[in-house]
């Protein structure tokens, strides 16, 4: 691979770093009595409010609805997807390093299965938050009301409107993928046509020549 | 002869005609109709949702508190409970908030309040604190502007009626209080007749940039006349301190009329910059006196009260260069310095004209010797060797003076109601504007500073007869808004106030808006009976004392079924709300309190005390409508008979167990939250 190529895949892997330090993924929440909104940071290591306390508040006010209480020590994948992170990092530098295509391919199957299995993970957990409710202590029951927020979008959860949008490490993991496949396509053009020199020559001398000259 | 109606009829119609054309040409007052520019209505309007463009403070005046409105709309915010109990929210009821109100007369449970003052750095406000004066019992308040809660009193000692309060030093560093009665010092049993021998007056300076740490510096022992008002000098002045005095005479009898018998009383220019001098040279005594410091400690939230037992008391005839006595007309009022700090304006109740000091010939006449005589001490100078100019015919009864920083002053007419506008250095009159009745203060957000926010002016009215529909006997005092900004005042809006809006202070929404507290840190507080999860909750007794540690939740309290108090206890309710969350505050009522209620703050703890007077089963619930299920927010508290064997039991249901369990687990427990 090129210089440039392995240069661009070096980056790429380095910008995952920031992974750790940056939200992967918000959920903003607005209602009536919370016009300042509340709100909550997906990250690579945890759950945190956007504010102090938001969390703690959500999990008050989801007492009502019989919603488990988020907590972030109860997740095990906010143990292990730091060291996929780790992995991938050490991946792309290898890639980086060899300057093979197909390690460079592999890192980026790795980075897009990792943030399928992400988005997959994200949704199983709030599909259990907002349907495994404990009807038995629940203070509001409303037959057939669910309380998954959406993966990506707007829904409204009874006077609660939830928003769920990519944050800034979705959008650095995208451009670190999308730095990988632009180092495979800047190496692809960077190959020189592969023309037979004999070719070539006869070419030269082809009357066609005369013509266009 | 018999009359016929028919002869009688145009007579009689005549007389009706007349008397109608009598009854409609009757004199009516010329003076109610408003006149309201056609753009008022949109100059005041702060369109809901929107926020006002000022902070106004407004003194309650016998109603002891503060009350903030938002500016231009005139729409009341908050009132802050400051020298009188309010059961609303236990202030001065709760354990934690009754040593607030200690005074060295005991406990004080109310004042009367008059001036707010906001705490200054470099002549400027820095929005960090309110300051307000009791004028009853004298005591100086420090409110915080974070939290819109009183959280230091001082009480000061050697004076009565302390009017002449809070006004403060350009750098923040002092407040002060000058007495308005006089009185003996020490105040010992003496004749009222010995007034002239043994009463005597005080200015007070009160150390007041540090929290919790307010302490009276020094007192200045004065001749004993009345002190009205005062106000720092700034600028060239800065190091002066302005006070009007009244009762030169020394009447202590219908000073109505035997106090208003001088041509003259005085203005007394205090240099408190040699007063720190001569109180550092040690030529201040220290005298006994017995006097209140509450303060609010930050992190259990209960008020402490100590007993101050001696003062620094400076008098003139010992620190030569210290007070001079500026000869003013007729029982001055207001004393007000202007932005440049080179004008001193009094406003002289009973006077014809508006006396205008200058600072620079003061200096000049104390340089030259310029006196008239002495008084205990202190030099009088020559009225005219320090006037500045006068202003002719400015109505009746000036009072008080704030400036636009334009070069006009804007001054008080109590007795012709009216606001009067006039230029400094011309003394000319530029334009009067009535107000609705009986204009005590103005105030003009920064109008006693270096640099005045010169857009609006407040009207402070005693008398509002015909302004709003009528209440009864007594009817509401007013603020009127001015707009100040063009060459003519426009009168844009009238307010209804608590209690006296006596004087007020404002500055522009942007310099404390978002510094507001929305609750306190749960980790931080400090209060012994702090409960952070309901394990920790429960009943104790000590005798006939019976301590509940309760915690408040939307939606309950735990415990909430408590038994085993028997008649003769006192018991001692400590509610912590443990929500971490803003405008979640939870109230706690237990039916027959002969105290109040609680509103207990999220992360606050407070305590109240309830001695039950019978038996029976008792209810107790949430009155701050907290949530959907604030109904549901309540509990009840068996009371036995004395010497029952029934057990101490606080306890709660399962369910309400269950929340709570879950809860915990995220409740944050170290100081940094998340």
């Amino acid at each position: 691979m090129s210089k440039r190529s392995r240069l661009l895949t070096a980056i790429g892997a380095v910008l995952l770093a920031a992974l750790y330090f940056v939200p992967l993924w918000s959920i903003q929440l607005f209602a009536p009595q919370y016009p300042e909104g509340l709100g909550m940071s997906i990250r690579l290591t945890t759950v945190v409010g956007n504010r102090p306390n938001d969390l703690n508040t959500i999990n008050q006010l989801n007492h009502y609805i019989g919603m488990k209480a988020i907590e972030p020590e109860g997740i095990p994948e906010l143990r292990y997807f730091p060291l996929v992170v780790a992995a991938l990092i050490a991946l792309g530098l290898g890639a980086a390093l060899v300057g093979k295509r197909g390690v460079v391919i592999a890192w980026l199957g790795g980075l897009a299965a990792f943030g399928a299995a992400g988005l997959v993970d994200f949704w199983r957990w709030s599909y259990d938050y907002g349907h495994n409710l404990d009807f038995e202590h629940a203070v509001i029951k409303v037959p057939g009301m669910t309380y998954q927020p959406p993966i990506i979008g707007t829904k409204q959860l009874l006077n609660f409107t939830a928003s769920s949008w990519p944050a800034a490490g979705a959008y650095i993991a995208l451009a670190a993928f999308a730095l990988g496949v632009v180092a495979l396509v800047v190496q692809s053009e960077a190959i020189p046509p592969v023309i037979p020199r004999s070719a070539a020559t006869r070419d030269l001398h082809s009357p066609a020549r005369g013509v266009i000259a | 002869m018999k009359p016929s109606l028919k002869k009688l009829l145009p007579t009689a119609i005549a007389v009706v005609g007349i008397g109608a054309l009598l009854f409609a040409c009757r004199t009516t007052n010329p003076g109610v109709k408003t006149a309201v520019t056609n753009d008022a209505a949109q100059k005041v309007f702060v369109a809901p949702g929107q926020y006002d463009e000022y902070y106004a403070f407004l003194s309650g005046g016998f109603s002891g508190q503060i009350a903030v409105y938002g500016i231009p709309s005139g729409r009341l915010l908050k009132v802050i409970p400051v020298f009188s109990q309010n059961p609303e929210n236990a202030w001065g009821y709760s354990e934690e908030t009754k040593p607030m109100l200690q005074t060295s007369h005991g406990f004080v449970p109310w004042d009367d309040s008059h001036h707010p003052e906001l705490s200054q750095t470099d002549g400027m406000p820095n929005g960090k604190w309110i300051f307000i004066n009791a004028n009853n019992t004298p005591r100086i308040a420090r409110v915080d502007l974070t939290r819109f809660e009183t959280d230091e009193i001082i009480e000061i000692p050697n004076a009565a009626g302390g009017h002449a309060a809070p006004f403060t030093t350009p750098d923040g560093r002092f407040v002060v209080s000058a007495t308005r009665f006089s009185v003996p010092i020490p105040n010992t049993d003496v004749a009222i007749s010995d007034y002239k021998k043994s009463f005597r007056g005080t200015i007070s300076f009160v150390k007041a940039d540090v929290p919790g740490k307010m302490e009276v510096a020094f007192q200045i022992l004065m001749p004993g006349y009345d002190y009205d008002l005062g106000h720092a000098g700034k600028g060239p002045s800065d190091g002066w301190f302005f006070f009007t005095s009244y009762n030169s005479e020394q009447a202590y009898t219908k000073l109505e009329a035997n106090a208003s018998q001088n041509d003259k009383d005085y203005v007394a220019a205090v240099n408190w910059k040699r007063a720190e001098e001569c109180v550092a040279a040690g030529k201040a005594k220290t005298t006994p006196s017995s006097y209140k410091h509450n303060f609010i400690d930050e992190n259990s939230r209960i008020a402490t009260s100590e007993t101050k037992t001696s003062v620094a008391m400076l008098d003139p005839r010992d620190c030569d260069g210290l007070v001079y006595f500026l000869p003013t007309p007729k029982s001055p009022h207001g004393v007000d310095v202007d932005p440049t700090g080179q004008y001193i304006v009094a406003g002289g109740k009973l006077a014809t004209v508006i006396p205008v000091h200058s600072f620079a010939k003061l200096q000049k006449a104390i340089n030259d010797k310029e006196f008239e005589s002495t008084i205990d001490g202190i030099p009088v100078l020559k009225y005219n060797a320090i006037l500045a100019g006068e202003v002719k015919n400015p109505g009746l009864g000036p009072l008080h003076t704030e400036f636009d920083g334009k070069g006009y002053a804007y001054t008080s007419m109590f007795i012709s109601s009216e606001v009067v506008k006039w230029k400094l250095g011309t003394w000319e009159i530029v334009d009067r504007i009535p107000t609705y009745y009986s204009i005590g203060h103005l105030m003009i957000p920064g109008g006693d500073t270096k640099r005045p926010w010169g857009k609006y002016l407040i009207a402070m009215n005693k008398i509002t007869k015909d302004r709003y529909l009528p209440t009864g006997p007594e009817l509401a005092q007013a603020a009127q808004l001015i707009d100040i900004s063009g060459e003519k005042m426009k009168l844009l809006l009238d307010f209804p106030t608590i209690g006296e809006p006596h004087y007020a202070q404002a500055l522009p929404a942007s310099m404390i808006k978002d510094k507001q507290v929305k609750f306190y840190s749960l980790a931080q507080n400090s209060n012994p009976y702090k409960i952070m999860k309901e394990a920790e909750g429960g009943i104790n007794r000590a005798g006939k004392r019976v301590d509940v540690k309760m915690l408040a939740i939307r939606s309950h309290f735990a415990p909430d079924n408590i038994e085993g108090v028997q008649l003769g206890d006192t018991v001692y309710f400590h509610v912590t709300n443990v929500e971490q969350d803003w405008d979640i505050l939870h109230g706690f009522a237990v039916l027959g309190n002969n105290n109040s209620e609680l509103i207990v703050a999220p992360g606050e703890t407070r305590t109240i005390k309830w001695v039950p007077t019978r038996v029976g089963v008792f209810p107790f619930y949430c009155t701050d409508f907290c949530s959907a299920l604030h109904q549901e927010m309540q509990g009840y508290i068996r009371v036995s008979p004395a010497g029952t064997s029934v057990p101490l039991i606080a306890k709660l249901s399962d369910k309400a167990l269950t929340q709570t369990g879950r809860l915990e687990k995220t409740m944050p427990t170290k100081h940094g939250h998340e």
